[in-house]
C-alpha cells in the first residue's frame, strides 16, 4: 500500500523498503543454515535409495537447502531441491 | 495450574526486560499472582527495572542449588498484589543454572502462582536454553529494525525446534513519525517476514526510560502510551482480544493519507 502511495507521491524506494528486501535476502541464508554434515547424510540416503533404480553421476549430484514460492503462490516455503544426474535407468523391475 | 511464559529476542536491548516487568506489573494489577524469574546470570536488571534491587537476599542460583528454599528467595513486591521478583545470581555465570532445574522449579511454582514470566539473556547458548526449558508459551520481543528483526527469526526457529510452539510476537519501540516516511518498517512488514501471530505492539516512549529511572513500571502510568500498549498485551495474555491501539497500527494512518490525498486530487 505505501509502495503504492510512493509511487503516486513519484518518491523513490523508502529505506524501509531496503531494510525489508535486505531482511529477507539475509534471512534465506539464515534459515537454510543446516550442517554440512545434515546434508552429507541427506544426500547419502537419496542416492542408497535412487541407485536401486538408476545409476547417477555421484560427483555431480547436487542438493541444497532454499527457499520457493508455495503452490498458493503466496507465501515463501523452505524447499529442498536436488539436481541429480541420471547415468542410466536400470531395467531389472520391469 | 500456572502458566510459565518466556520473554526472549535473541538481540540484546530490544526491552526483554521492560516487557517482563510491564507484563508482570500489569497481570499483578488484574488480580493475578505472578512472579518474574530473571535468568540472566551475571548481568540481572529486572531487579533494577522493578525497583527492588535493595532487597536481595537469595537469588535463582541459591534456589537451584538448594542453599535456600524458594519462599525465601522471593521477593514480595509492596506496591502490587501478588507480584514477586527470582532475581539472578549477579556474581555467577550461566553455567551455574541447568534446563533441568529450571523445569523444576517452574514445575514447583506453578502450582502457588497464575503465571511465571521468564526474563531471557540475550544470546542463544546456555542462558537461552535454560530460560525456556520450563516454558510453556513464548514471547518473542522485536524491534523495527534488520538486526532485531533477523534474530527474533532466528529464535523462533529455535524455540520451535524446542517444542515452544506458536511463539507470539511483540514489536517494541515503533516510531509512527518513522513509519509515517517510510524510514522504519511497518507491522505487517515485520509480519510479513516473521510469519507469527502478533501480541502486541509498544510504541517508542519516553516515559519508559522515566519509569526505568524510578524502577515503576509504566504499566502503572495512565499517562503512558507505552504502558496502554502493555494493558493490552496483559489482557490478550490472559485470552481477552483487545484491538490495537489506533497509533498501534498504520492502516489507521494509511487511510488517512489517502484521505488526504483524495481530497488534493478532487
Amino acid at each position: 500500500m505505501l509502495l503504492d502511495l510512493s509511487k503516486l507521491f513519484g518518491k523513490s524506494k523508502t529505506s524501509k523498503d531496503v531494510a525489508k528486501e535486505r531482511l529477507k535476502l539475509v534471512l534465506i541464508h539464515d534459515r537454510a543454515n543446516v550442517s554440512p554434515e545434515f546434508l552429507e547424510m541427506v544426500k547419502g540416503e537419496i542416492i542408497k535409495v535412487i541407485t536401486n533404480y538408476m545409476d547417477v553421476d555421484e560427483s555431480a549430484l547436487d542438493i541444497q537447502l532454499t527457499r520457493t514460492k508455495s503452490e498458493e503462490g503466496d507465501r515463501i516455503v523452505p524447499a529442498l531441491v536436488a539436481n541429480i544426474p541420471i547415468r542410466n535407468v536400470k531395467n531389472s523391475g520391469k | 495450574m500456572g502458566e510459565v511464559i518466556v520473554i526472549t529476542s535473541g538481540k540484546g536491548g530490544v526491552g526483554k526486560t521492560t516487557t517482563t516487568a510491564n507484563i508482570g506489573t500489569g497481570l499483578a494489577l488484574l488480580g493475578k499472582k505472578v512472579v518474574l524469574i530473571d535468568t540472566d546470570i551475571g548481568l540481572r536488571n529486572l531487579d533494577v527495572v522493578m525497583g527492588l534491587e535493595n532487597r536481595i537476599v537469595y537469588d535463582l542460583v541459591d534456589v537451584v542449588e538448594g542453599s535456600c528454599r524458594i519462599k525465601q528467595a522471593l521477593i514480595k513486591d509492596k506496591r502490587y498484589d501478588g507480584l514477586f521478583l527470582l532475581p539472578a545470581a549477579q556474581t555467577r555465570d550461566k553455567s551455574a543454572v541447568n534446563p533441568e532445574q529450571m523445569i523444576k522449579l517452574c514445575n514447583e511454582l506453578k502450582e502457588e502462582f497464575d503465571y511465571i514470566l521468564v526474563d531471557c539473556p540475550a544470546g542463544i547458548e546456555q542462558g537461552f536454553k535454560n530460560a525456556i526449558a520450563g516454558a510453556n508459551r513464548a514471547i518473542v520481543v522485536t524491534t523495527p529494525e534488520v538486526s532485531a528483526v533477523r534474530d527474533a527469526d532466528r529464535i523462533i526457529g529455535l524455540l520451535e525446534a524446542n517444542e515452544l510452539r506458536n511463539p507470539k510476537l511483540l514489536v517494541n519501540r515503533v516510531r509512527v513519525d518513522m513509519v509515517k516516511r517510510g524510514d522504519m518498517m511497518n507491522i505487517d512488514d515485520i509480519i510479513d517476514i516473521l510469519a507469527i501471530d502478533l501480541i502486541g505492539v509498544v510504541p517508542d516512549d519516553e516515559k519508559i526510560v522515566v519509569s526505568t529511572n524510578k524502577g515503576e513500571p509504566a504499566v502503572t502510568d495512565d499517562k503512558s502510551l507505552a504502558g496502554q500498549a502493555y494493558k493490552n498485551i496483559v489482557r490478550r495474555i490472559m485470552g481477552e482480544e483487545v484491538p490495537l491501539l489506533n497509533l498501534e497500527t498504520d492502516e489507521g494512518l494509511m487511510i488517512k493519507l489517502k484521505k488526504l490525498f483524495g481530497l488534493k486530487a478532487t
